[in-house]
């Protein structure tokens, strides 16, 4: 490990005032950077500068910075979440980059994800597919023992395959129809394998559906990016399963 | 002035159950008409915004995320606690009860402990209820692991993502409460002030961050469950929003600040990178289970790639000095251990501060796949940070801030000394002492939120009349003009130093003069510096921007403005107890490197009360009684 | 909401529409064969028997395939305009990694296959394209029968280079279509997992080729002058 080179980037961000304002890209240096610098680190540093500078620093949403909140959200160099396999952009270093490097940094874009500030995208929208249904209707208090439920061990953990999503929304950004697919099949797909799950299952997927379907998201044409564009490696089998759900619902 | 608990009395076994019975209820066809305000959907915000909703209360939530779902009890890792006693290892409520106290240091209070290991097996219940995805063993049974300081194995746990199940779990249970209309949500909302009427909390002020403008909510009662303080150290475990800012505005209102000095600092944390680093990132805990830690004994072996350090010029520090304990040491004494050896110049990596943590011996033992099964989301983030791959080479470890025991004072019911606020979770000092048992602060989040609050909401509210204050009281005004004011203060300095960099300035004299260890000189020197930062703040930062705009710089400028007032508090704090307990270590007082309580003078929670801009706070003391657990040495040897 | 005004209904619909049309894609395929002689009397017999069927079921087929062709259009129409306005605008630099030339440009191919629908049946089912060939009015004796000669009119029509071009190209469509679509109808239907899924996106693609294949060596063979008349 060479600490001691640093990088030089250029940037071409997407700045926009508003929901309202029509956006244009904006070119920026990056300088001093290392391969230990995380990418949001290294926006910081270009941001320091834009404030020292008197300009607007580009805001983009962030927290927990170790790929767990699902709250960054950035598109680089076309690929949501900088395209490196199960990682955000969070947890993207510097070292995936070269000396010399021009890179584009956009926000998400669907149609379900209004664009609010520069890189940063009103998400409500998983909310609220996930409020149409997306639990067991169970009361807190008076509820069996948790061995009174027997889950056999691949049931949980499939169920947990699809519960590590971290609603970031990248599924969403990657797909060229700006669909819900991986998201909502990983939410429906996560009740339909267990037990506690079945009693609401037909009801859940059609909720969630027509949710999904409302909310102005784009139809799954089976590309298959949204799993090349998630951070946790969610499997579009879980997009199989809700169809699956779906149909099936629609007998139930 | 001496605080009252207000903690019921008799048998230990029967308290809770007792005073559940005496709390007055609220009639059910009266519940609508009650509004709260939850402030914080974190587990112990939306267990409690969603239990509350359904009992039928008009709830208002907020959270300054997105989604109520991005609280940074998403990132806990390691898994939660509860006396199921599951594996018939002995376990028992009482010695959940017995550990957490012991745990504690002694600086806990025993009802509300009691309490806690009463309900976490009714955590497991509801959450299991709620659609969990625990790990199960293959004949379908809930799995369990052990879990630092305790030799019982009590955790249970969701793959490397315990907290963030659950919390999606509270979520589902918050999203359906929003959905039926109980809860309404409003996320992107930061508060900025706590609105008293006549003494008691109706209301707050938020920002919404947005559009910047300042709303006003009132309510019945105000529960505050904003999360911990340690990003008073810049660098730490938390998420960049983390702050004390909720916490210490409802300090500033009259709320007491109980044990600000008591943080826990996590031994298992991926080392610092570099000065532009900002956050630390944890490695479960659990990770110690099958790792050992070791430092060469040689200064000379430092710098060698360890693989080819023989097994013979180790040192498996923790086995060493705990060898009953060993790896599992809890997370205080492993912290300083680690310390220890980094000071004596025997720490690995940049700047020679790391210890190994090494898997060889387990990955001959139990086969590559099975430490995979076990740990691999761990191992790819550690791969992911450091470009090192953690079945190949030892990993690298230094201790980081990572939680704050200390929080606003609450009584029995969770209510701090202001009528109608609630503080929960881990913006409380309740339960924990000076001490955080791993697995625990889950536990806490979600038995404040599902299981007592729902509870002792009702005794306040049955004797108060619902909606007398509404945002039409004069005092709604007076706290936004107020919040108005002192945000266009921030944005007309515009100085020549960003926020960032004061927060890491802060940050490093916290680490230095008030973490892992502390003395009466580092605190003394301290109580100087911060208020001198923070004057230069007020002089000379920098914020840019509009205060009526989605703006970054602003919010990050307001929590580092607070945890400029705070950060003095936490090293007067620790400055005034002349005693080492649990995460609060000071120097002077230590037997070889072990803490040395002063039970005689100390042990009290210590809350402070805020007194005015430049006036010293003024310490009002809570004495602790043990009836149930003797109060003893804590030794892990 | 309504099955069929739903995200995943609506495409429900369209695989089951598309997954049948491919179903008669390779019924039609066994059945024209037969022109390479693995039926006694050849192409005419395979035709004379279909036209031997009862009227009845001759019209109900053609009902019901025409109502595929339509659904299948309707909602892939629907769902592409939807879908354009899913993402309304493109990002700088594309960098998409699944998706493909396929995936991507369905309703072209869609369109494509359905002009040449048209062209296919005017050419041979109604016979108003080369009246002149037309099997109708040639007919030509066939086990002590005289039926019409479909052999001639297939032979004389691809011996023209723009007729074999022309199924030959809107063949590479269909392949392109299917290949994507075939494999599409399963993690519709549901029918996948994650092992089986791309098992299945490989199946089908090979799918469409040997119906790729099958369909254009038929123009091939008789512009190259290997079946004669
Ligand atoms: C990396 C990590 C790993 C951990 N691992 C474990 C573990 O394995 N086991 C364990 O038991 N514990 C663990 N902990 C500790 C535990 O996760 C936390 O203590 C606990 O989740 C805190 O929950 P909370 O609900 O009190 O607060 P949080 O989850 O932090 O929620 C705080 C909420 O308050 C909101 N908020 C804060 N300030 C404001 C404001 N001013 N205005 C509006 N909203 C505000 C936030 O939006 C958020 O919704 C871990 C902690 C960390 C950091
Ligand atoms: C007639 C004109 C046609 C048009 C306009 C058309 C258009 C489309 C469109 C837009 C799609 C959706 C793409 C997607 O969801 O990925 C589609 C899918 C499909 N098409 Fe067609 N198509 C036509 C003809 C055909 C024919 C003739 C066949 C079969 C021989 C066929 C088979 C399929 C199949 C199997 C699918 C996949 C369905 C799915 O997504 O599950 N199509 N078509
Ligand atoms: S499915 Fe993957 S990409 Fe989509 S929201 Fe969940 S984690 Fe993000
Ligand atoms: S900031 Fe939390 S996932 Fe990236």
């Amino acid at each position: 490990m060479s600490d001691h080179k640093t990088m030089t980037l250029t940037l071409i961000v997407w700045r926009q005032k508003g929901p309202k304002d029509p956006g244009k890209f904006e070119t920026y240096t990056a300088k001093g950077i290392t391969e230990h610098h995380s990418f949001l680190e290294m926006l910081d540093c270009v941001n320091e500068d834009l404030i020292y500078a008197g300009k607007e620093p580009i805001v983009f949403d962030h927290d927990c910075r170790e790929g767990i909140c699902g709250m960054c959200s950035q598109v680089i160099n076309g690929a949501a979440h900088g395209g490196q396999d199960r990682t955000t952009v969070c947890q993207l270093h510097m070292r995936k980059f070269k000396d010399g490097d021009t890179i584009y940094i956009e926000p998400w874009r669907a149609r379900a994800f209004p664009i609010i500030k520069d890189l940063i995208v009103d998400r409500s929208a998983l909310d609220t597919i996930v409020q149409a249904g997306a639990y067991v209707s169970c009361h807190t208090g008076g509820v069996p023992d948790g061995n009174a439920i027997l889950i056999p061990k691949p049931a949980a953990d499939e169920a947990m395959d699809a519960a590590e999503c971290v609603g970031c929304g990248a599924c969403v950004a990657g797909c060229p129809n700006g669909a819900a697919m991986l998201f909502t099949g990983a939410k429906v797909s996560q009740f339909a394998v267990i037990p506690q799950g079945q009693a609401e299952a037909a009801t859940r997927v059609k909720d969630l559906v027509d949710a999904m379907t409302s909310c102005g998201f784009g139809n799954c044409t089976n590309h298959y990016e949204c799993q090349v564009a998630c951070p946790k490696g969610i499997n579009v089998k879980f997009i199989a399963r809700m169809n699956r759900e779906f149909i099936k619902a629609q007998f139930a | 002035m001496i605080l009252d608990g207000k903690c019921p009395t008799g048998p230990i076994e029967q308290t809770w159950d007792k005073h559940r019975f005496d709390l007055k209820l609220v009639n059910p066809a009266n519940k609508r008409k009650y509004n709260v305000i939850v402030v914080g959907t974190g587990l112990a915000g939306g267990a409690a915004a969603a239990s509350l909703g359904e009992l039928g209360y008009n709830v208002q939530a907020f959270c300054y995320q997105d989604s109520p779902r991005r609280a940074h009890s998403i990132a806990a890792q390691g898994g939660i606690n509860a006396a199921k006693n599951y594996p018939n290892d002995g376990d028992s409520i009482y010695r959940l009860f017995y550990d957490t106290i012991k745990g504690g240091d002694f600086r806990a209070r025993e009802a509300d402990v009691w309490r806690l290991s009463q309900v976490s097996n009714n955590i497991i219940d509801q959450c299991v209820a709620q659609g969990v995805p625990f790990a199960r063993d293959y004949a379908g049974y809930l799995d369990n692991r052990s879990f630092g300081g305790a030799q019982v194995s009590r955790t249970f746990y969701a793959r490397g993502q315990t907290g963030q199940q659950l919390l999606l779990g509270a979520y589902s249970a918050l999203s359906r409460q929003i959905k039926l209309g109980t809860v309404k949500m409003y996320n992107r909302r930061e508060m900025l002030d706590l609105v008293v009427v006549d003494g008691v909390a109706k209301g707050i002020t938020v920002r919404n961050l947005l559009t910047g403008e300042l709303e006003s909510y009132a309510a019945d009662a105000v529960c505050l469950a904003t999360g911990g303080y340690v990003n008073v150290f810049y660098l730490s475990t938390n998420a960049m929003g983390c702050s004390v800012t909720a916490n210490w505005k409802a300090h500033k209102k009259g709320a007491f600040f109980a044990n600000p000095c008591y943080t826990q600092i996590h031994p298992t944390c991926i080392p610092q990178a570099g000065d532009y680093q900002s956050k630390l990132t944890l490695m479960s805990e659990s990770l110690r289970n099958d790792g050992r830690c070791w430092v060469p004994k040689r200064k000379e072996d430092c710098g060698k790639h360890p693989n080819e350090v023989p097994e013979e010029d180790r040192d498996y520090y923790l086995e060493r000095k705990y060898p009953s304990f060993g790896n599992l040491a809890p997370r205080d004494i492993a912290s300083r251990a680690a310390k220890e050896q980094c000071d004596d110049g025997r720490g690995v990596g940049p700047g020679g501060r790391g210890v190994y943590l090494d898997f060889a011996t387990s990955i001959k033992r139990v086969g590559a796949d099975t430490i995979k099964e076990r740990y691999g989301n761990l191992f790819e983030m550690y791969e992911k940070i450091t470009d090192e791959d953690g079945y190949k080479r030892p990993m690298r470890m230094y201790p980081a801030p990572h939680y704050s025991m200390g929080g606003l004072w609450v009584d029995y019911n969770l209510m701090s000394n202001i009528p109608g606020l609630f503080v929960l979770g881990e913006a409380n000092f309740s339960v924990h002492g000076a001490n955080r048992l791993g697995a625990s602060a889950l536990m806490q989040g979600l038995a404040d939120g599902y299981f007592v609050i729902p509870y002792t909401i009702g005794g306040y509210l049955a004797g108060v009349k619902p909606g007398v204050v509404k945002t039409d009281n004069p005092e709604f005004k007076k706290s936004a003009d107020e919040v108005d004011a002192y945000n266009n203060k921030l944005l007309d300095i515009n100085g020549n130093k960003t926020v960032f960099e004061f927060m890491r300035e802060l940050g490093g004299l916290m680490w230095e003069n008030c973490g892992m260890a502390r003395t009466k000189e580092s605190l003394e020197l301290n109580l100087k510096k911060i208020p001198a930062l923070r004057e230069e703040f007020w002089k000379n930062v920098k914020v840019s921007g509009k205060g009526a705009d989605l703006n970054q710089q602003l919010e990050n400028a307001g929590r580092t403005a607070d945890f400029l007032e705070f950060a003095e508090l936490m090293c007067r704090d620790a400055y005034h107890r002349n005693e080492s307990c649990g995460g609060h270590f000071r120097s002077e007082y230590q037997d070889e490197g072990e803490a040395q309580r002063d039970d005689v003078n100390y042990c009290y929670v210590g809350a402070w009360e805020y007194k005015g801009d430049k006036k010293e706070p003024e310490l009002h003391k809570e004495p602790l009684k043990f009836d149930n657990v003797h109060l003893a040495v804590r030794s892990y040897k | 909401m309504q099955f069929t005004s739903s995200s995943i209904g609506r495409k429900v619909f369209m695989a089951i529409t598309g997954q049948s049309m491919v179903l008669f894609a390779v019924i039609h395929l066994l059945g024209n064969s037969s022109i390479f002689g693995w039926l006694n009397g050849g192409i005419n017999a395979y035709a004379e028997h279909l036209h031997s069927l009862p009227l009845p079921f001759i019209i109900g087929f053609r009902l019901v395939m025409l109502a595929m062709v339509c659904i299948h259009i309707w909602f892939g129409i629907q769902l592409t305009i939807e879908n354009r306005g899913g993402r309304p605008q493109q990002y700088a630099v594309k960098s998409t990694q699944k998706a493909t030339f396929a995936s991507e440009n369905m309703i072209w191919t869609g369109a494509l296959i359905g002009i040449f629908l048209l062209y296919h049946l005017a050419h041979f089912t109604f016979q108003v394209i080369n009246p002149e060939t037309a099997a109708l009015k040639h007919l030509v004796p066939l086990h002590n029968e005289m039926v019409p000669n479909v052999l001639g009119m297939v032979v004389s029509g691809f011996s023209n280079f723009l007729v074999s071009f022309i199924y030959a190209g809107a063949m590479v469509v269909l392949f392109l279509h299917l290949s994507h679509g075939i494999q599409s109808f399963f993690q519709t239907m549901g029918w996948s997992c994650d092992r089986s899924q791309p098992i299945i996106v490989k199946l089908g693609s090979l799918v469409a080729l040997v119906i790729f294949l099958g369909y254009v060596t038929i123009p091939l063979t008789i512009f190259a002058g290997i079946l004669k008349g």
